[in-house]
């Protein structure tokens, strides 16, 4: 791929501290190398992100960076980009973060269409607090908090995003880092809200936990049940069980946010001038 | 994609000997140290590029033979 890496990472605060094995390294690298195929300004990009493991992405980034409150990162993505539309405005969020106690700010941002991109990582898990089940725990399984089996359903967050409004919906995995750095790009340069949903494995306290393994396991796991999304829609329901599709799964073009909020500011300001 | 360089061990602070590398390696170039991963048949490396996407230290990366 031939990407300089080192200039989008803050080497003074490498080697991240994510645990060995965890695929949140191959998400952030993946993101980098995005970013550099889509063209885009580094000048010009604000990352921001929550608590929690995924939230320490912001400040591995070589970029304008917050790192705010937990589940509030698509808050404070909205500020940003209203204060200043011509920012690219990336929120890097978690499944707890951004579906969890940030999942009432998920929805209306997909609903208002404004143009943030957000990559969630979701590793099933609520890995740095030790192992609870996050909404995106598969029912059934094993965490701290569940040690009989997780009674909750877990969402599709991509469903989620899509019903609520989002343009752009896509599903990446560690596994398949190529294939992320083409959804991410795509997301990157799409004009609208862009729900990027990546798949990582957590070894320490899920994969483990849930009989699946190690890294390496949890990566053979991911191949075995990963589909790209034109072979899923083909596929028999009863096929579909356990399955997870990949790649754009949703991409409409419509009306964005801070286009539609300036149009009001126009008019507005048209109108005072005619008095 | 690089068809032409052969995988370095470009950081090899960084290593957390996750093994993640030789998962995805389709040729077995590279083996498991005690502290770091280790390049043990070059030869074989085919600079598919698998490993320095897959890593998350960012520790391998594919290089043209003569750098």
């Amino acid at each position: 791929m031939d990407v300089n890496i080192d200039k989008y990472l803050r080497q003074d605060k490498m080697p991240h501290i994510w645990c060995p094995g965890c695929g949140h390294g191959t998400v952030l690298g993946s993101f980098v190398r995005a970013f550099d195929q889509s063209g885009l300004d580094q000048e010009k990009t604000v990352v921001i992100s929550g608590i929690g493991c995924s939230g320490r992405a912001s400040g591995y980034l070589n970029f304008d960076t917050l790192h705010v409150t937990h589940g509030r990162a698509l808050t404070f993505a909205t500020g940003v980009k209203m204060a200043n539309p011509e920012l690219n405005v990336i929120v890097m969020t978690g499944d707890g973060d951004g579906a969890a106690i940030g999942g009432n700010h998920l929805i209306h941002s997909s609903r208002r269409n404004i143009d943030i991109t957000v990559v969630l990582f979701n590793n099933n898990i609520y890995g740095m607090t030790g192992g609870q089940f996050s909404p995106m725990t598969p029912t059934g399984d094993t965490a701290t908090t569940s040690p009989y089996g997780n009674i909750d359903q877990n969402f599709d967050l991509c469903e989620l995003a899509k019903s609520s409004g989002a343009t752009f919906v896509g599903r990446g995995a560690s596994y398949q880092p190529r294939k992320m750095i083409k959804l991410i790009k795509e997301g990157l340069l799409h004009k609208g809200f862009a729900f990027i949903e990546t798949l990582t494995q957590c070894p320490v306290n899920y994969g483990k936990r849930n009989m699946i393994g190690g890294a390496r396991d949890m990566l053979k796991w991911q191949d075995e049940h990963l589909v790209p999304d034109k072979k899923y829609e083909k596929m028999d329901p009863e096929e579909r069980e356990g399955l997870i599709s990949t790649g754009v799964l949703y991409q409409v073009s419509k009306e964005e946010y801070t286009d539609k909020y300036q149009q009001v500011i126009n008019n507005v300001m048209a109108g005072e001038s005619n008095e | 994609m690089a068809r032409k360089g052969k995988v370095k061990i470009a950081r090899p602070d960084w290593c957390k000997v996750c093994g993640i590398c030789i998962e995805v390696c389709p040729v077995e170039v590279l083996e498991l140290g005690n502290t770091r991963i280790q390049v043990a048949h070059l030869e074989n490396c085919i600079g598919c590029e698998n490993c320095e996407l897959s890593c998350p230290d960012f520790v391998l990366k594919v290089v043209e033979d003569d750098e």
